[in-house]
């Protein structure tokens, strides 16, 4: 079983309690987890990845904790990560970004010093990863040369490389077309149906609802739902929570 | 052909080719910009000076030790880097440099400011190397070596691993590249090859003082590899070769060679920051269109 759990996990940054007593698990779906600006989401997957550390509480996949582990030793236990401001490597080709994904289970050994890294198995590899995510044609420009639609995709496909069994989305849709948000979608359930658990950060509601199983609301670093998206479009406090966010922002302008 | 006075210059420009080499791996592969990599030099010519004349140790085992003694320090002196990044990094490597040149200074074992005199010459079944074509072979055959390090740690998982840190460290860390662990790699290795350069120059010049492997000598060494172009092979082997003949052709400038230096560093920053040689500069590009058949031939081999 490879359940991921998070148990009362709280984030103080100075002044900011930017998560409060946060517990959830997952195996074996699509989870959404949505919520206004500065709600925490991307702190929380922070967290899961190893990039911070909780303030309190416990994190463990598979039955191991995770929350005392660097984000390089989170990835090797199959939990993979994209960022909400894309990072790709970007004097690297498409090709090489996605090759230093394969190279995860290769780092960590002196091997990584002597073997080349092209190899035909390596670049099969690599070139099936980018079939998968729609790059193939791609391969050999530099990954800063790319729409940032393609970016994002390309963020997936080196996730991918290192084999996950979770991976984090965060904000997958963010600047996509719609066109490119329904072709995302598509590639997100092929995903979770090759058995790859999913949890996906979204600002867009109708991304979200039409893609995930079961959803978690999160504001001002608290779970305020947590249900079946028929559910939490009808949930009291999550609307209040939105419709407060928007009257803060007409607020503000 | 070969007289004195241009073999002295042909070992030290193979001399500098090395150490260009060996900084690009840590400031043009790891991204990690090292402002003392003289220190490396003078450690790899202190061991070397220190293994021959007080232990009496030969050249070769003084080379091997320059390498591995200086790799390890390399690799404990670039624990720094794990804490602080970019301009406090620069920093922290000049205080490294600025310590490591006080230590040979006031240490007696060392021999103060006075140094460590009459080193042996490398000899091999009784044939001696000072001072002639056979040194400067060997001197070239050394900057072969680095060169052949550096072409193939690129090509190894290690190399890509070194770009991912210098790229973006945290999207290194989400691919399983262990950050703090590439970074040492890179001092470890960029140190071991500059003290290998540190021995050999040490045995040609026959005595070390501290003040050669001072601060400045750093700065050459960066010019280097930055106005050749940082992250090719090319790049510091022609920056190394511009920047040590030049002042040889340019005899009236030898007092101004610094400055000269650091006017060259400014106008690079300028208008050619991926340096005389890199991918997108003037001449290279201009270079690619002269020899257009040649180059593209040869890519066509490389993408078979």
């Amino acid at each position: 079983m490879t359940e991921l759990r998070v148990e009362h996990v709280s984030k103080r940054f100075g002044g900011l309690q930017a998560l409060q007593d946060v517990s959830l698990q997952t195996e074996g779906e699509i989870l959404g987890l949505i919520g206004p600006n500065g709600a925490g989401k991307t702190t929380l997957f922070n967290i899961i990845s190893g990039f911070l550390p909780p303030t309190s509480g416990t994190i463990t996949y598979d039955g191991r904790a995770l929350h005392k582990q660097h984000p390089h030793q989170i990835v090797r236990l199959g939990i993979a990560r994209t960022f909400q401001i894309i990072k790709p490597f970007g004097d690297l080709s498409v090709l090489e970004n996605v090759l230093s994904g394969i190279g995860m289970p290769v780092y960590p050994s002196a091997r990584a010093l002597f073997q080349r890294y092209r190899t035909s198995a390596t670049l099969k590899q690599a070139h099936a990863i980018l079939a998968q995510t729609d790059l193939q044609d791609w391969a050999q420009a530099p990954a800063a040369n790319l729409p940032i639609g393609l970016q994002r995709r390309l963020e997936i496909a080196r996730a991918l490389a290192t084999r996950p069994h979770l991976l984090l989305l965060d904000e997958p849709a963010a600047g996509l077309t719609t066109h490119e948000a329904e072709d995302l979608a598509l590639l997100i359930r092929s995903l979770h149906a090759q058995g790859i658990d999913i949890i996906v950060i979204e600002h867009n509601m109708s991304f979200a609802m039409n893609l995930c199983e079961r959803i978690v609301v999160l504001a001002q670093g608290q779970i305020i739902a947590n249900d079946t998206p028929a559910v939490i479009q009808q949930d009291e406090r999550v609307i209040n929570a939105y419709l407060g966010q928007e009257e803060a922002d007409v607020a503000h302008s | 052909m070969f007289n004195g006075y241009v073999i002295t210059i042909a070992v030290f420009v193979g001399i500098w080719v090395s150490l260009a080499l060996s900084l690009n791996i840590l400031v043009g592969y790891a991204g990690q910009i090292s402002l003392g990599h003289a220190a490396f030099f003078g450690i790899g010519a202190y061991t070397s000076a220190v293994m021959t004349v007080r232990y009496g140790q030969s050249f070769w085992a003084g080379l091997l030790a320059a390498i591995l003694i200086t790799g390890i320090v390399g690799a404990i002196l670039g624990l720094p880097s794990l804490r602080v990044r970019h301009d406090f990094l620069v920093l922290a490597t000049m205080g490294v440099n600025f310590v490591v040149v006080a230590v040979f200074k006031y240490v007696d074992f060392f021999g103060g400011a006075m140094g460590i005199v009459n080193l042996p010459a490398p000899s091999l079944f009784g044939v001696s190397f000072r001072g002639g074509a056979l040194y400067m072979a060997l001197v070239w055959l050394y900057a072969g070596f680095v060169l052949l390090i550096s072409w193939y740690l690129s090509k190894t998982w290690a190399g890509l691993a070194l770009n991912t840190v210098r790229i973006d460290e945290d999207a290194a860390a989400a691919v399983g590249v262990s950050v703090p662990r590439f970074k040492i790699y890179a001092f470890a290795i960029s140190a071991a090859l500059a003290g290998g350069a540190g021995s050999f120059y040490a045995h040609f010049i026959g005595s070390v003082f501290p003040d050669t492997f001072a601060f400045v000598e750093s700065i050459a060494i960066l010019s280097m590899v930055i106005i050749g172009g940082v992250g090719t092979l090319r790049g510091p082997i022609f920056g190394a070769i511009l920047l040590k003949s030049a002042p040889e052709f340019l005899r009236f400038a030898q007092d101004y060679r610094f400055t000269i230096y650091g006017a060259l560093l400014v106008l690079m920053m300028l208008f050619q920051p991926s340096g005389l040689l890199g991918d997108d500069s003037w001449l290279w590009t201009l270079g690619k269109r002269i020899f257009r058949r040649p180059a593209a031939s040869m890519q066509a081999e490389e993408a078979s």
